[in-house]
């Protein structure tokens, strides 16, 4: 346990740290009220709107900890999601549509893992094309309309609540507690390291390689559909052309700022949430300071790049050298007479 | 050898359709969104009404696409061509072709940045005015009241986003009871709407004092709407709400008492750019440079249920 904490202890501090700033500009942003039998208040948005990216950041992290990376994942959010709000709209009920989507991240998941595992195509491009030409299968869906429906049971996976807290907060918080559980407590989070840090040996090792790499963009894919289900139920509707836009990159940043390798190996699933934390936290912050639009992207940049270099293995060797240095030149007496007494 | 064949095949079909109906071709830049589907279904559903025989030709977003339609419309000798470019620059050399082809160009919906004796006219919305008829609505409806007004911008630096937030203040410059409190770009999106508005409630005293809320488009008052809702407000009474394109959900909305008001940034471009057509044919009659489609205001009061029953096959 205290290893966990200490693993997670830098993004805990840079979401204290944000937090902190954040309520510098607007100093309601830790009020949290309870009205309609709801909790209400910027943190509940917070990990309300965080939802998407941090369901996605946990797929993403398994990813990455293989040595892949997985592109496709706002765009399989727009296809999860237009083949729910389909579901839903042509009165399959809300369990087949749930189904339905689900089923439709995992078919993403299984294409981007052949492509990857058994064709060998590196999963930066294995994955851009999905990426690419998934949206135009999400319009083929919509008919290139956002398709709206009005079935509160859908609904609620985006705007319901469970003893106060919105859905989708429980729904990422539980998957995270799963998976991680999933990993930790079996061998797989052991095995799926093994293949990031070197495929070949760990094949040799015996572990079936190409069947958990399938495995692992399949539980990306999976991630994805539980996004697109929320991003869809929340504007009860699905807009194929802007639903997860982008946020394949958001994803990639959560696991970069959990402090998780792109080159693969050991990675911890809470820290990637913690990171998706950060990203919503600076979003919601801007919004709510009220700063002119145009410098939204600049604060959010300044701020990822200040998180990240804080964070940077080199920097912390240079700051530490740079330390001890001004240490030696404030006590340089003790040292020369030393020197001085071997002398003779 | 072949394409020479089809391609005089295709100007002898064409010569021999001109007596009998005119032909125009039509470069539509693609269906990126559901407002550029319904202008496709509209501009049809014009050639139809007048016997036009068009040919249409999706560049799905690439303007080489749209550059070798028009050469290909020239090939096949059309009377006239459509085209609604997809980028403002780079248009010169295909332009001048239709040109000494003697062939006019009407330009619809966007603008091209060569110079203006290479097309005909241009049809178009004024971007500023949609803003100003909101803001005027806005103005009139609220009258001496106290108004903290919220606005949802479009996407940072596009122009439909500087130009609406524009004539939004032009019309009520002058007006002190009326003042806009926050801005933030929704970037045109039923989430990007959502989201924000949610945090204008919060910044707002949980919605309280915000009056009234000027969206950019409809589909970022849609999602503003869920989110006043889901605030324990009464979206169109505890906040007024006004946006742009009347959009087919929007009236659904407006049904519902939802929403307030819309200003329509019409689909139906093709309308009066075929009416200039035929005016020039007939005798000659140069149209105006740029001719403003009417960007015409539409409240509760306008059966708003009809509208949506008449807008919602047009492919939005």
């Amino acid at each position: 346990m205290s290893r966990f904490l200490a693993r997670i202890a830098p993004q805990l501090v840079t979401l204290a740290a944000i937090v902190v700033l954040v309520t510098l500009f607007f100093p309601d942003f830790i009020q949290i009220s309870f009205e309609r039998g709801r909790f209400v208040g910027p943190i509940i948005d917070v990990l309300k709107r965080g939802a998407p990216v941090a369901l996605l950041a946990i797929g993403m992290t398994l990813v990455i900890a293989t040595r892949g990376i997985d592109l496709s994942v706002g765009t399989v959010m727009a296809i999860t999601g237009a083949v729910g709000a389909w579901a839903i709209a042509s009165g399959y009920g809300v369990v087949p549509a749930l189904l339905l989507a689900m089923v439709a991240g995992l078919a993403c998941g299984l294409w981007n893992g052949i492509l990857v595992a058994i064709i060998g195509i590196q999963p930066i491009v294995a994955t851009l094309i999905l990426m690419t030409s998934g949206r135009g299968v999400a319009q083929l869906i919509t008919e290139g309309r956002i398709l709206t429906f009005n079935d509160p049971a859908f609904a609620f996976f985006g705007s319901g609540t469970l003893l106060g807290i919105p859905f989708p907060a429980v729904l990422w918080l539980l998957l995270a507690v799963a998976v991680t559980l999933l990993m930790r407590r079996t061998a797989l989070g052991m095995l799926v390291e093994a293949i990031g840090i070197n495929r070949a040996a760990s094949a040799l090792a015996g572990v079936n390689a190409r069947v958990l790499l399938i495995a692992v963009y399949m539980a990306s894919g999976l991630c994805a559909a539980f996004a697109g289900i929320v991003a869809t139920a929340d504007i009860r509707g699905a807009d194929a052309n802007n639903a997860g836009l982008w946020l394949e990159l958001d994803a990639i940043l959560a696991v970069v700022i959990g402090g998780n390798s792109l080159l693969g190996g050991r990675f911890s699933i809470a820290a990637s949430v913690l990171g998706a934390l950060i990203i919503q936290t600076i979003d919601t912050g801007i919004l709510l300071a009220g700063f002119p639009s145009e410098y939204n992207l600049v604060i959010k940049a300044g701020l990822v790049l200040l998180i990240l270099l804080l964070q940077s293995p080199n920097l912390a060797h240079t700051w530490r050298f740079l330390r001890d240095e001004a240490m030696r030149r404030r006590e340089p007496e003790p040292e020369l007479h030393t020197r001085k007494e071997i002398e003779p | 050898m072949i394409r020479t064949l089809l391609v005089t095949a295709a100007i002898s079909i064409a010569a021999t359709g001109v007596s009998a109906a005119q032909t125009i071709g039509f470069s539509q830049i693609g269906s990126e969104s559901g407002w550029r589907a319904a202008e496709t279904t509209l501009t049809r559903k014009e050639a139809e009404k007048r016997g036009i025989d068009l040919k249409f030709s999706d560049a799905q977003q690439r303007q080489e696409n749209q550059i070798s339609a028009i050469r290909s419309f020239i090939a096949q000798g059309v009377d006239a061509i459509l085209l609604a470019p997809v980028v403002a620059t780079g248009w010169d050399s295909v332009l001048e072709e239709a040109k000494e082809a003697e062939i006019p160009v009407v330009l619809l919906d966007r603008q091209v940045d060569s110079s203006d004796d290479l097309y005909l006219t241009a049809v178009g919305s004024d971007l500023v005015h949609e803003g100003e008829v909101a803001g005027q609505w806005l103005a009139e409806n609220v009258g001496d009241q106290e108004c903290r007004i919220v606005e949802l911008q479009g996407t940072t630096g596009s122009s439909p986003a500087i130009d609406r937030a524009k004539g939004f203040r032009n019309a009520i410059e002058g007006k002190d009871n009326l003042e806009i409190v926050r801005s933030q770009t929704g970037d045109f999106t039923r989430t990007g709407g959502k989201e924000v508005m949610e945090s204008f409630l919060q910044a707002e005293n949980g919605g309280q004092d915000i009056c009234a809320l000027y969206a950019h488009n409809d589909d970022m008052a849609i999602g503003a709407i869920q989110a006043i809702k889901e605030a324990g407000l009464n979206p169109g009474e505890d906040i007024k709400i006004v946006s742009i394109d009347a959009v087919p959900d929007i009236f659904q909305a407006m049904a519902a008492g939802d929403a307030n008001a819309t200003v329509e940034l019409t689909p139906n471009m093709a309308g009066p750019a075929f009416d200039a057509l035929e005016a020039y044919m007939a005798d000659g009659t140069m149209p105006e440079k740029f001719i403003q489609t009417e960007s015409k205001l539409y409240t509760q009061s306008d059966d708003p249920q009809a509208e949506y029953e008449a807008r919602k096959d047009l492919g939005y």
